[in-house]
Order: structure tokens, then sequence, then C-alpha cells
């Protein structure tokens, strides 16, 4: 296995995107991570992108063709292949272009994620977010997607005494971040009292403690470490990819107040690389809904079972704290644009890591962690990525 | 969801028919073709169970932002519910009021309407559950 490097990133404003395409916004994102990369296009030798549902969002499957198109790689005809894994299809992607690059099969390869979600009104998206669940044993019984994750909240609220207040408390450190990034969907720090107070979704969880329909792309560009200083004095090394699965309904878990996929996952980054999860204070994590954000960090081991949300309080999860989660807002601020998303949460970590994260950028960050779940934690994908 | 999605799984929605593992004694639902836990060892030796339909409420919801096909029933109660052979499975809370509905409430499986194709369509039916009488 080669050691593989970023060398580019890109991304586009998330949020409601009614005067871009989808097409645009892949491109956007695309061209950006390229240019940033200083690569040639002639040098790409793969794309790969993350996209969970277009086929349903905008009527159009077959987008990796699509996107090769428009940002010119067809005429150099390389594979272009889409990734599916619901919320994880992101991160997904960036393990597929991992794996071509460390083989030693290309030496550059792009990776995109995005999704358009705006165009269908709010109700259809839900819908489409509720097919990471179980269609046939848990939605058709009426079980949405907010709902299962609200099971999941009321249990761990039972198991664990955590407090709804505690899991309101994620959202508004994440809009705290999201403030200070110029891409989020939300740029605009709210009360607890917001929170608490918002549209109920699905009790104990509110419109507030869920992520946003979003439209939006980001990319990155890889390419083998041994060739990376030719192109960029700051290459970030991705040091492990892993990816855990577990049943597709929630309801066939041993426990809901953990995802053993995050465990397993977070075991075999630790075990490839010898890097504990103590020498971490960087994480993007998946915070599609609040409680997710806190089982995350309770499965990857920032904090004990049942000690997250307390933790979350007390600041030891923003910005300054014992481990900074989602500086980019995550998934409730920057915006959850479904396949974009677990590409984005590299973007943010290698914008962390080079420096340049202006307002929002820590002080030293060493080791950095992405961790992105599809459906009710039956996929989780997860890199860990340091300076080179 | 199309009537032929619908109608192959009518037996275990109708009926709570899970499988046994013949090798392992392991039961799954909805009923497997292979068990989870034996693989090889377990082909050709799944068994139909009937499972009791009784239980109690391990986790749940009070669902507003209904999908399409649930909107005249929100807000409405769903659940995680662990019958008593130790199998969870989610459906909805029915002759219950919203805020009577707890962690460890005894319930039972009855058969009723899930839904419809639309106005004159085919109607859905499947398990919910009440409390326990």
């Amino acid at each position: 296995m080669r050691e593989v490097a970023i060398i580019g990133i890109g991304q586009t404003k998330f949020g409601e995107l009614w005067d871009l395409s989808f097409r645009e916004i892949g491109i956007q994102a695309g061209l950006a991570a390229v240019y940033d990369a200083n690569v040639a296009s002639e040098d790409i030798e793969a794309l790969y992108v993350g996209n969970m549902s277009a086929g349903r969002f905008i009527d159009q499957e077959h987008v990796a063709a699509l996107i090769a198109d428009y940002s010119g790689l067809a005429r150099d005809h390389i594979p272009a292949s889409r990734v599916e894994a619901a919320g994880a299809s992101g991160a997904m992607a960036v393990r597929q272009g991992y794996f071509d690059v460390a083989s030693g099969l290309h030496d550059i390869v792009v990776v995109g994620g995005a999704e358009k979600m705006t165009d269908l009104p709010d109700a259809a998206g839900a819908a489409i977010q509720d097919s990471a669940a179980d269609q046939q044993w848990e939605c058709v019984f009426g079980a949405t997607f907010p709902a299962l994750h609200a099971m999941i909240a009321r249990r761990h609220m039972l198991d664990f005494g955590t407090t709804r207040e505690q899991i309101a408390s994620v959202a508004v450190k994440n809009h705290k971040h999201g403030a200070l990034n110029p891409k989020a969907q939300f740029q605009k720090e709210i009360k607890l009292e917001t929170v608490l107070n918002s549209a109920k979704v699905a009790e104990p969880l509110t419109m507030f403690d869920c992520a946003p329909l979003s439209d939006g792309g980001a990319a990155v560009v890889m390419c083998a470490m041994e060739k990376a200083r030719k192109y960029t004095d700051s290459p970030v090394k991705i040091l492990a990819s892993s990816q855990s699965s577990d049943t597709l309904a929630l309801h066939h878990r041993k426990t809901i107040t953990s995802f053993e996929a995050t465990r397993q996952a977070m075991r075999k980054l630790t075990r490839r690389t010898g890097i504990e999860v103590s020498q971490i204070n960087l994480a993007e994590v998946h915070d599609n809904f609040t409680i997710s954000e806190l089982i995350a960090l309770e499965d990857i081991g920032f904090f004990a079972p049942g000690e997250a949300g307390k933790a979350t309080v007390d600041g030891q999860t923003q910005i300054g704290g014992r481990v900074a989660v989602n500086t980019s807002g995550g998934l409730k601020a920057r915006g959850d644009p479904i396949g974009a998303t677990g590409v984005a949460q590299i973007v943010e970590l290698v914008t962390q890591l080079r420096g340049e994260a202006g307002k929002r950028q820590l002080s030293d960050v060493k080791y950095a962690l992405a961790h992105s779940v599809g459906g009710t934690g039956s996929t989780v994908v997860m890199h860990l990525l340091g300076v080179a | 969801m199309t009537v032929a999605r619908f109608w192959r799984e009518n037996s275990p929605r109708y009926n709570l028919k899970a499988s046994k593992c013949g090798n392992c004694g392991k039961v799954s639902f909805p009923p497997r073709t292979v068990c989870p836990e034996c693989h090889r060892k377990s082909i050709g030796k799944m068994q139909e169970f009937q499972l009791s339909g009784k239980g109690e409420v391990y986790s749940f919801s009070i669902v507003h932002d209904a999908p399409a096909q649930f909107q005249n029933q929100k807000p409405y109660i769903v659940a995680m519910i662990k019958l008593d052979e130790g199998i969870m499975v989610t459906g909805q809370v029915i002759d219950c009021e919203l805020d009577k509905v707890e962690i460890g409430m005894r319930v039972w499986a009855s058969f009723r309407k899930l839904g419809e194709e639309g106005p004159g369509g085919v109607i859905h039916y499947g398990y919910k559950f009440h409390p326990e009488l």
C-alpha cells in the first residue's frame, strides 16, 4: 500500500442553491479542488462521485458520467463511478479514491460528492431520506428516519440519564461553529430554547435537532504521496480508512444507544495507525440528528457511554475544548447535501490541518478524524488524516 | 409501495410468522433463508415459527412530521417492541393516549389496516400494537 495525500479541496456553499443545477454544483466543487491542487485535467486518472439519490431527487441516474462529461473529463475517457451508501455515500467515495491511489492503480484521482435536494418539496425530500432505513420493516409501519433517531434518543435518556437539554446543546454548539464558516448553510447562532421550542418532528426531537435538506457539492484531489510535493507544499496524509456495517433495521441490534459499526471502524483505525483516540483533537462526526453526535462521540471513545451530553454542555466539544467536534458546523449547520457530506468533512479537516480555517482555526491540530454514517448506523466509514 | 412488493410479505406481516434455525434455535423476524449465526449449517433447516405478538415497548417516538400515507394519523406513536421471544419489531402503538405510552409498557399485536394505494387502491394490512388488555 502506498501513502496517499490530499492535495486539493473544493466546496460549494451549502444551502438552498436554487440558481444552480446538480451538474453545476458538482462541477463548481470539482473545479475548485482541481484548481486548488494545481493539477492539469490530463493528469486526472479516475473520478468517483458520492451521491445518494439523484434518481429520486432530480430524476437523473448515471451521475458519474454526467459529472465527468461536464467537467471535461469525458474527453479523456477516464473511469467515472458513482458510489452510494445513503448518508455515507461521500465518505465511501473518498474510500474508493483512496484504494485506487494506495494500491498503485492510479496516481491522481478526483473524489467528489453532490446532492440536489431542494428541487423537491420538503416532504418528498424527507421520504427519500427515510429510504436509508428499512422500507419493508420500519417505514411501512410509520417509522420515519427522524423517528428512529428519536427512539435512540429516548432510550439514551432512560439508560444513561441524558437530558433533553444536553441533546439540544449539540445543535447550539454546531450552529456556533457554523457561524464561523462562510460555506455553511446556517451561519447564525441559536439559543437552547430555539431547539427545545421549535416544531416537533418526532418526539423528543424537534426541527432544530435535525440536519436540513441541502444542495451542495464538495471534492478532493488525491495523489500518491511520493508525487504530492510536485503539486503542493502542504499535502495532508490519509493515515487510514475504515468501514464497517450493521443490520439495516435498527430493531435488529442488541442495543440502539450505540452503533457497533462505529466502534468497529474506530478499532480498525487505531489498529492500523497506532494512534489512540486521546491523541485526536479534531473530528467531523455524523450529526444528522443531535443525538447522533452524542452516540458517535461515545462510540469513537472520546467520552464514556452516557458522558457525551454532559461534555457538550461543558464546552468540551467546541473549538478550544478537549476535542473540537464539527468545526464546520457539522451536518446540522454546515448543511447535509447527502452525497457531498462525507467529502465536505474531509474538506474541513484538510482546511484545518493546513491552517486555513480562518476564524474557526484550531491552534494545534495533528490528527483529524472523519466519521460518516449511512442509515441508522448500518454503514460507517471513517478516515484519519494528519499533516504529512 | 406497489401491490406485489407488499403482498409477498403478507405472511409475516399478517401473522407475525418468523423463522427458527434448526441448527441453533435462533428465531429471526422477518423470516430468513439463512441463519445469521450458523450460516451454511442452517441451510435447509430453517423452520417456520409463530411469534406470540406479546411484548413490551423498548423505545418510542410520537411522529408529528408524517409521511404522506400517514398524514391522517398524525400525531401517532411509533415504537420498537421487544416481543417475549426476544425479537424486536417496529410498529405503531394504537388505542393509547399519546401521554400514556412509556418504555416497558406491555403491548399486544393486533391485525390492522396500515395504509392504502391511494383512493380505491389496494389496502395494506399488518400488525400494530395496543396496550395489554
